[in-house]
């Protein structure tokens, strides 16, 4: 694996964080969108060789976090109806909702598995004619083609038993949200790589030119990252504001025009409620016509109270990268992953678990 | 009704094994659990000890030295797949017991295993698993001495579980307090295999890979260091929890803090892909043949060498040193130059979403 050896290489890592250096002269602050490069920047220790004016803040770009946790409830309520089977990504089953998590769920006898992709849950509706398999379609444009692929395969194959509890969000709304506050201090973004495999750059842009803000495509790995952080750096120091690939081995500007056919197809844009946020208008996917027989809140209409705010979790404000995880009261004291407030601290992709894991606190 | 019932008996013979499945009647007590034990179980296993056939073992003092400090562990192995790339649930309940028995510095003697089946359980995966666990005893130099068997109804139990317990006879003293500032922290070979293997095969991954679990006794290794004269001051097998969770509990438990370099670690390709895939840390992953090893500087080359002589640890190196500051904490170089906590896990590891 290449990814393992060239983008790693401890050599160019030093390199690339002397141009850092050499080409900030003023304090900046970037954020990263997605979770993944959250956690690649602390696990590498990133952040520890950027100089100390240039501030890393951390995007909403987590799919297990802004997840809301009345859709938790749900997915929870209908993994405890008899017959059903549950499948989910792995990340999203230690996720709070109100109270309980999947987890609980399934130490209380629910069938819930983990499946790495949503065609293996269509698989298991096949192979189970007599159960009701539901698919936690969670996540932003990376998966929603995947997702959208089981929806469609399983109407093809005309399958009663399955159906798909949608989540789906999407990057640059959230993006419009946060340049739009009054609170906004991000003066450059390193934009998700693989949501932008999907989805290509061409609405980012538009973020570009009505907010005046550099975007720069960024991948995963140290070298990808420091890259994306020079190229953001450069751009404000020579004050444009243009959108640029770094990520040019996987991104296309249009990005994959099959896999953005198969979304097309099956979803729509709709409002989503962003967990600790609220509602963002047009900011995520749901089902088209068409397919919305596949839809498990119409399939199991489970009433669902909605669940009161924690009001010791700032999920919110470390979201839109208002507050570092650190700054947060309840960081390391009583929210910890093994006792989690909100989902920032369990995710793979939460920034807090992130600072936590990574010894930032 | 009586000359009926020799007729019947005449002309049914009772079956001469135990038949194809496990019913309850084999964890009964009665003739299927004789038949269990006459055609799986003492096969395998037959030694004068376990032959007497009583409730326990009463084992030889004469097997001991005189005043010889004695090892007991005990675990359950609780395995979905029963069988997986490398090994079976058989193997595991073998090592994971003599290993801990090693870790302790000991030379493992005497097993005791317990089986729990489940109804409806092949008796071939059984006897396959006994097989395997013959072999295991066999290449650790243990006798399994006594043992017993319930059978779970249907549905109660993932095909079996079993649980050893072990008794050594400790040759060296380890202990987490003889760890000292500046000793060298070794492991005995690359990381993740176990847990990548088993995530490979576990239902729904639809993962291939070439993948085998790294199960394997341990002492054989101990013992090479022993001989080699090396004073190790710690042992402990990297099972759950992986690299990360030894050495943090160890870390916590001495005081110290430990500083390990990333691009020292041994981790093959393979298992470093498939981390990369699924989301997970090889830090974190369950190995089921490898240990750390604390001991001092001046012998840990000589320590390498001799653990390098053998297949299991063949891939043994220093991979970090014991800082003489206090502290409670294990400190990672990574490969990139970054310095980080490498902190224990919470829960279990889960595949990320993308």
């Amino acid at each position: 694996m290449k990814l393992l050896t060239d983008y790693r290489k401890t050599s160019t890592v030093a390199q690339l964080a002397r141009a850092i250096q050499c080409a900030a002269t003023r304090p900046w602050t970037l954020m990263e969108i997605c979770g993944g490069q959250t956690h690649s920047i602390l696990k590498f220790g990133l952040d520890q060789m950027l100089p100390p004016g240039l501030t890393l803040v951390h995007g909403p770009g987590c799919p297990v976090c802004v997840t809301p946790a009345e859709l938790i409830d749900k997915a929870i309520a209908i993994a405890l109806q008899p017959r059903v089977i549950f499948c989910s990504f792995g990340d999203m089953l230690r996720v709070p909702g109100s109270k309980h998590s999947l987890l609980d769920a399934k130490a209380s006898g629910a069938d819930v598995r983990v499946v790495y992709s949503p065609l293996d849950a269509v698989k298991l509706a096949r192979e189970n004619p007599q159960r009701e398999v539901v698919f936690f379609a969670v996540g932003f444009e990376t998966t929603a083609p995947a997702n959208a692929m089981a929806a469609w395969q399983a109407s093809q194959d005309k399958l009663s038993n399955f159906s798909l509890l949608v989540a789906q969000m999407l990057v640059p709304p959230a993006m419009r949200q946060i340049l739009s506050s009054p609170n906004c201090r991000v003066q450059g973004f390193l934009a998700p790589g693989h949501v932008c495999t999907v989805e290509g750059y061409v609405e980012y842009e538009r973020l570009a030119a009505s907010f005046h803000v550099p975007i720069v495509v960024t991948g995963f790995e140290p070298v990808d990252l420091l890259e994306g952080i020079l190229m953001v750096v450069r751009q404000l120091e020579s004050g444009r504001a243009d959108v640029e690939n770094q990520y040019v081995r996987v991104v296309r500007r249009e990005g994959n025009p099959a896999a953005r056919a198969v979304v097309q197809e099956v979803f729509e844009v709709s409002d989503r409620h962003w967990r600790g946020v609220g509602l963002i208008p047009s900011s995520g996917l749901r089902l088209r016509e068409a397919y919305r027989h596949l839809d498990a809140e119409l399939r199991f209409p489970a009433a669902v109270t909605p669940a009161p705010r924690s009001e010791l979790c700032l999920v919110g404000l470390v979201l839109q990268g208002l507050m570092k995880p650190s700054e947060c009261p309840a960081f390391g004291k009583s929210c910890t992953p093994d006792q989690p407030l909100g989902a920032p601290m369990v995710s793979s992709e939460g920034a807090c678990s992130a600072y936590y894991l990574y010894g930032r606190g | 009704m009586a000359a009926a019932d020799s007729e019947f008996v005449l002309h049914c013979p009772v079956p001469a094994d135990p038949g194809d499945r496990i019913v309850l009647a084999h964890g009964g007590g009665g003739k299927l659990s004789q038949r269990l034990f006459e055609h799986v179980f003492h096969p395998a296993f037959s030694n004068p000890l376990l032959d007497q056939r009583h409730d326990g073992a009463v084992l030889p003092a004469a097997a001991f030295q005189a005043l010889a400090d004695l090892a007991f562990s005990t675990d359950s192995y609780v395995v979905k797949p029963l069988v997986f790339p490398g090994g079976n649930i058989g193997d595991l309940a073998v090592h994971g017991t003599v290993n801990d028995l090693a870790m302790c510095g000991a030379r493992p003697m005497y097993l005791s295993c317990a089986f729990i089946l489940e109804e409806g359980l092949p008796v071939a995966t059984l006897r396959a698993v006994v097989e395997s666990m013959r072999r295991a005893a066999e290449r650790a130099q243990v006798l399994l001495v006594t043992g017993d068997t319930k059978v779970v109804d249907y549905g109660k139990a993932d095909g079996m579980f079993i649980t050893t317990a072990g008794v050594g006879q400790v040759c060296h003293p380890v202990a987490a307090s003889r760890i000292q500032p500046g000793d060298a922290i070794v492991v005995s070979g690359d990381l993740g295999a176990h847990g990548m293997a088993i995530l490979s095969v576990r239902e729904g991954l639809e993962f291939e890979s070439p993948i085998v679990s790294d199960t394997a006794p341990l002492w054989p290794c101990v013992e090479a260091l022993l001989k080699a004269h090396i004073d190790v001051h710690c042992l402990r097998d990297l099972t759950r929890g992986g690299l990360s969770s030894a050495l943090n509990e160890l870390a916590q438990t001495r005081g110290l803090i430990f500083q390990i370099e990333e691009s020292l670690i041994p981790v093959t390709g393979p298992v470093r892909s498939a981390c990369e895939l699924f989301g997970l840390d090889p830090l974190y992953v369950a190995n089921e043949g490898r240990f750390v090893a604390f001991l001092p500087a001046a012998e840990a080359q000589k320590a390498v060498d001799a653990l390098k002589s053998l297949d299991v640890s063949q891939q043994a190196t220093i991979i970090g040193f014991v800082s003489d500051e206090p502290g409670h904490s294990v400190h990672l170089r990574t490969a990139t130059g970054g310095l980080r906590i490498l902190q224990m896990l919470s829960g279990e590891q889960l595949p990320r979403i993308c």
